[in-house]
């Protein structure tokens, strides 16, 4: 049968390793557009107008923009204009932290902005002060509100990598376009079974992400 | 302003008593041009109940609120035991000195009904923890949820949740006890089991400042009541007030009360 191809010599183990760069770039990316994200969506919170303007400026640039022209401009862009040459991965990095950080930022600033004043005021009349109502209170009520759309968008960061093989990164997508060229002249269609195997392995990602959003999502209501 | 004679009266008995727990000097606020509060006097002695009514965007709420330092105030001094609150703790002073209960309960969601009760004591005054649950316990005990120490917020009527709320302010062992239309968003058949819990607090001697609609409740439970409109104290008295109010902004009010049809 035409498929056979996907089991012979190193296919699948290349595809693992093109996976695991997929991986690598999506989780790396997570990881600091964690702490980043939370931080500017607590800050977004703040009355400080300019602290405000900066931050909605970044947003809004970040979101308006397609992450591909963001890539170039951080892959080729860097390397012309300011003569900082990344690896295509770190570029990557960059990027996705970039665009998840603003992401998850506004999902912290709709989060905290979505428990209602009158908890901060019986926190208050409580005597709490700012700091204990928003750490005991506010915080963790808004992590729970927080909680799926983030795994959602950890789920849309590691589909969207797929774009980083067009800076050059070898990711699963990539590979298995090495393989379709491989196989090309001995598996006309190899590229659909190809197409389908990749689709399978994000797939076996994503799927368990988006279970679990949804039982987050159950869980806290 | 119409300076009534009852008026008089209260100020000549609040010279002869203890000096008041809690009082309102000159209080004013102000919301951009709009003047919620233009001055107004109020105290409220150990142990006695005042009510405070008036028809609805008075700032009754708003009273409360600056009393209990969630609002700045624009003029005028608020004092515990006779000393002024004032400087850089204020707010802080003034919200540990006293508790206020809501009329959305505003339990928190994300923690269970004992720890809604603990929860500032242990922040806020470091206390032995053990010991506290008891206390706490005891509290929930005495409005009739121990069972419920363990639940969710989420999982109890209002009227429970009310209750639990009352608790939790209670916890801090406040000078005095602001409840701002504590059964407006509550089903009628609820009502009763929390104001029953306030009636038994004021049998207790606790000193409760108290917003309501509930006119009946008002009644039964007022040392005195005051009435605010349009920025000051319209009126004040005992529980004659409600049946012979003097003022006619007082008459006009109470009168919204009453329903009459003409056969």
């Amino acid at each position: 049968m035409a498929a056979d191809f996907l089991l012979q010599g190193e296919t699948i183990s290349r595809l693992l390793v093109g996976l695991s760069v997929t991986l690598r770039i999506s989780l790396v990316s997570v990881a600091l557009s964690l702490p980043m994200g939370v931080l500017m969506g607590v800050l977004f919170t703040r009355r400080n107008p300019l602290l405000r303007a900066v931050l909605r400026v970044y947003l809004e640039f970040i979101r308006v923009m397609p992450q591909l022209v963001l890539l170039f401009i951080v892959f080729f862009g860097s390397a012309t204009m300011l003569g900082l040459n990344f690896s295509g991965e770190v570029a990557s990095v960059i990027v996705f932290t970039a665009w998840g950080s603003a992401e998850l930022g506004d999902l912290v600033r709709a989060a905290i902005e979505s428990i209602p004043r009158s908890q901060y005021d019986s926190a208050y009349a409580l005597a709490l002060s700012r700091r204990q109502a928003f750490l005991r209170v506010i915080l963790p009520q808004a992590v729970r509100r927080l909680l799926p759309p983030s795994v959602n968008l950890v789920t849309r960061i590691v589909k969207t990598t797929s774009l980083c093989m067009l800076i050059g990164v070898v990711e699963v997508v990539r590979v298995g376009q090495q393989i379709i060229d491989f196989y090309r002249f001995d598996y006309p269609y190899g590229a659909l079974w190809t197409y389908a195997a990749l689709g399978l392995l994000y797939f076996a990602i994503c799927w368990p992400l988006s279970l679990l959003s949804r039982w987050l999502e159950k869980r806290s209501s | 302003m119409s300076a009534s004679a009852t008026n008089h009266k209260t100020a000549l008995e609040g010279e002869k008593s203890l000096s008041p727990v809690l009082e309102l000097r000159g209080l004013v606020k102000r919301f951009d041009d709009h003047t919620v509060l233009d001055g107004i006097d109020l105290s409220v002695r150990a142990g006695e109940v005042v009510v405070l009514v008036g028809p609805s965007g008075c700032g009754k709420s708003t009273l409360l609120r600056c009393a209990i330092g969630l609002e700045k105030i624009d003029g005028g001094s608020i004092l515990l035991d006779g000393q002024e609150v004032s400087g850089r703790e204020r707010s802080q002073e003034l919200r540990s000195r006293m508790g206020m209960v809501f009329q959305s309960y505003d339990l928190f969601p994300n923690m269970s009904v004992l720890d809604n009760v603990m929860l500032a004591p242990v922040l806020v005054r470091g206390a032995d923890k053990a010991e506290l649950r008891q206390r706490a316990l005891a509290l929930l005990d005495r409005v009739g949820l121990a069972d419920k120490a363990d639940a969710r917020p989420a999982t109890l009527s209002g009227g429970q949740q009310q209750r639990v709320a009352i608790c939790r302010a209670l916890a801090m062992d406040p000078e005095v006890l602001l409840l701002d239309e504590v059964t407006a968003a509550l089903d009628p058949e609820m009502v009763h089991e929390v104001l029953q819990v306030v009636l038994e607090l004021a049998d207790e001697g606790l000193t409760m400042l108290i917003v309501t609609h509930e006119m009946a409740f008002a009644r039964a439970i007022a040392d005195r009541v005051v009435m605010l409109d349009g920025g000051g104290v319209v009126e004040e008295g005992d529980e004659t007030f409600f049946d012979a109010p003097v003022t006619d902004r007082a008459k006009a009010f109470l009168k919204t009360f009453e329903f009459h049809r003409d056969r």
